[in-house]
């Protein structure tokens, strides 16, 4: 895979804990992370389920806020920034694609691409134009007034992927975005990320268990026991280990 | 946006909605129902209390009759027994004796009134007579035909008479009134020797327009008929206070000129009453000051019974099911709100504030309100208009256990209203309508759109406190 050109980093992470309240126990998701993600760059991230692949994904999209460290997006220290900020952050600048799709399952596919326009005030002709125009980029132009419930697997994440990056972020978080569709399907949406990745200059923070999409990443990292560690290519971390 | 979303998840729970929906809709119906009832039945009450009390009257003021009057209608008469006995008159002599006389309440001079209608948060005031007029007739008996046979050879008529004050013909007495035949007495009439007649007196003594009732002996002019409700026991005839004043007598040797026997009295506003009621008893200490309230006290049968369940079941049940319709749309909206949380989170990490996710449930929520109030507002008509259809009549009872109480010493009431009350029971028919009232239809609205808020904010609550990491961790 062809990477764009880097430039600075977008994220810079320094000694980042979280820890967890469950009940009576305290859980300790994050020990002390420290990573540098730069602009433009495709990271996919792998590790056993409950290592702190998710929490991490949730931290760079500022939905939490660390127990300690440093959170830098952008040169902004998200654990610092008010909610307001954060949540104006996250409206421009971070896409988010999930394994479930999360598709609100009331609106059809364009107006689900128009929700991720709805906090940047955009009227609603150019909300329109503008989800349709994502919506023909993932390939579904003609599918814009369907609903999730009568798409695909494979189409609803392509709904989704044009929700993420219908505003233009410079980021797009996606957690374990092709876990629930079969091979081929799964084959098409990797494809389909790399395509606009490449062509929009994304930064892209991918968490898989797929060593097969993990595979596909310039850069893999692995969360064990709430740590980050670099993976050297060419050795991507085993599903389940 | 905001609509489609609104719309759409509408329809997704459609039957929860609808189910909120009816359950504000069904308090917002009682509440109309009950409010219009109660109107209804308050009207009917007016309608009764007017007729005992005169119209646009809020207060009366009357004296109780001075120590030593208690002779009531028969002074003249006596006077008349006395001449026999000293042999001024002769056994076998006719007697006719017609004579307008005060005998149930005291007099006041023309002072006191003017001075009530100097009080604050008066209206106006308006002096009047309630009389009786009596007639005794017969041939004198033998004075050793001894005491029985004297008082059996005499005959007694009465009818009852008012003065009115015809420069505020409203207040009082013909305030009830309706002319059926004639014309009604003006002010131009203040010194003219003119009476206005009950209809049922008219019919039962065969007068008419234009014919002539001899009152306290002098010869009057019926200028026309006036229906008056019987609830009330109403006097037979009306004639001017001028003319009452100047033929009736306060005793046997006090004529009335200038005098009054009952204030009526009008407040500037119903707040004004009870100031204006202890004005009255500084001013005439002593006097019996009644309201509207203090006769309403005194009204029995179905009547007061539908106030009684208007003023309570009726409120108290409104009050249950909206509080009921209010708690169940809250715990629904918080459900409905648990069953999106995902679909929160994800509207969170697509960059939505909580306001606006918090706006949306709110407006879903007054959506169902809007609709329940919509509902209710026709289910309200409904139960109205069966109430209409149905038209109950109700009785309104005066008299039979209050008699005793209401006309001992200290507790008289109006004249209207003591006449009332010391007859036998005395029943009225009124007829239950429930007037619907756009006050009443705004209050219901503003219920069911409360309603809506309250559970809006309920739901909205939670939803902003959602935090959108453990919003999403549940299917991440």
């Amino acid at each position: 895979m062809a990477a764009p050109v880097l430039a600075g980093p977008v994220y810079q992470l320094s000694g980042v804990t979280k820890r967890y309240r469950t009940g009576r126990s305290e859980v300790l998701a994050l020990r002390g992370v420290d990573l540098v993600i730069r602009d433009g760059e495709w990271l996919a991230v792998q590790g056993p389920t409950g290592h702190g692949k998710s929490t991490l994904l949730q931290l760079l999209g500022g939905l939490d806020r660390p127990t300690s460290g440093v959170v830098e997006f952008d040169g902004h220290d998200l654990a610092r920034l008010p909610e307001a900020a954060v949540t104006r952050a996250r409206a421009r600048s971070v896409g988010f694609v999930f394994q479930t799709f999360n598709l609100i399952p009331t609106l059809s596919a364009a107006e689900n691409v128009e929700a991720a326009l709805v906090p940047l005030r955009l009227g609603a002709a150019a909300r329109r134009e503008r989800a349709a125009r994502g919506l023909a980029a993932v390939g579904l132009g003609d599918r814009l007034r369907h609903l999730p419930s009568e798409l695909s697997g494979g189409q609803q994440q392509r709904v989704a992927i044009a929700r993420a990056l219908v505003k233009e972020p410079r980021v797009l978080l996606a957690d374990e975005p092709t876990g629930n569709l079969d091979e081929g399907t799964r084959d098409e949406i990797i494809t389909l990320l790399e395509d606009l990745w490449r062509s929009r200059g994304l930064t892209v923070v991918l968490v898989t268990h797929d060593s097969v999409v993990a595979g596909r990443a310039p850069r893999l990292g692995q969360m064990r026991n709430g740590m980050f560690e670099e993976a050297p290519r060419g050795e991507p971390v085993r599903r389940n280990q | 946006m905001f609509f489609t979303y609104l719309w759409r998840e509408l329809r997704r729970r459609r039957r929860q909605a609808v189910l909120i929906a009816l359950g504000l809709a069904l308090g917002v119906g009682l509440v109309i129902t009950v409010t219009a009832a109660s109107d209804g039945v308050t009207a009917s009450q007016a309608t009764v209390l007017h007729t005992l009390y005169g119209v646009g009257t809020d207060i009366t003021v009357t004296q109780p009759p001075a120590k030593g009057s208690g002779g009531g209608t028969s002074f003249g008469f006596r006077q008349e027994i006395k001449n026999v006995r000293s042999g001024q008159i002769a056994a076998g002599t006719k007697i006719n004796i017609n004579q307008l006389v005060s005998s149930q309440y005291g007099t006041m001079s023309a002072g006191p009134a003017a001075r009530a209608a100097r009080l604050d948060g008066v209206s106006s005031v308006a002096g009047g007579l309630a009389l009786t007029d009596v007639t005794v007739s017969g041939t004198v008996p033998p004075l050793s035909a001894g005491s029985g046979s004297f008082s059996s050879s005499f005959t007694t008529n009465t009818f009852t008479v008012d003065g009115v004050d015809l420069s505020h013909a409203s207040l009082g007495p013909l305030g009830a009134a309706k002319l059926t035949a004639g014309r009604a007495l003006a002010p131009a009439d203040a010194h003219a020797n003119d009476v206005l007649v009950n209809a049922s007196y008219a019919t039962a003594n065969k007068l008419g327009v234009g014919g002539k009732l001899v009152i306290g002996g002098t010869s009057f002019t019926i200028t026309g008929i006036a229906s008056v409700p019987q609830s009330g026991n109403p006097p037979d005839a009306y004639i001017p206070l001028a003319r009452a004043q100047a033929i009736g007598q306060a005793s046997a040797s006090a004529k009335l000129g200038g005098k009054v026997n009952t204030l009526y009295v009008s407040a500037a506003s119903a707040a004004d009453i009870p100031a204006v009621q202890a004005g009255l008893h500084r001013l005439l200490p002593g006097a019996t000051v009644t309201d509207a309230s203090d006769l309403a006290g005194e009204v029995t049968g179905s009547l007061a019974s539908a106030s009684s369940l208007a003023a309570n079941l009726g409120r108290w049940l409104s009050v249950a099911v909206l509080a009921a319709a209010f708690g169940v749309a809250s715990v629904l909206t918080m459900a409905a709100v648990s069953r999106r949380v995902r679909e929160f989170g994800t509207l969170k990490a697509l960059g939505w504030r909580s306001g606006r996710i918090v706006g949306q449930v709110m407006g879903e929520s007054l959506a169902i309100g809007a609709a329940g109030a919509v509902i209710g507002v026709a289910l309200g008509y409904a139960g109205t208009a069966l109430i209409d259809t149905l038209a109950p009549k109700l009785t309104a009872t005066v008299g039979a256990s209050n008699a005793a109480s209401v006309s001992g010493p200290g507790r008289l009431l109006s004249p209207g209203a003591a006449q009332a009350l010391s007859g036998a029971g005395h029943s009225v028919s009124v007829t239950l309508s429930a007037p619907v009232t756009l006050g009443a239809v705004g209050l219901a609205v503003l219920l069911a759109v409360a309603g809506g808020l309250i559970a809006g904010s309920f739901g909205g609550w939670r939803a902003a406190r959602l935090r959108p990491a453990s919003a999403l961790a549940r299917v991440a």
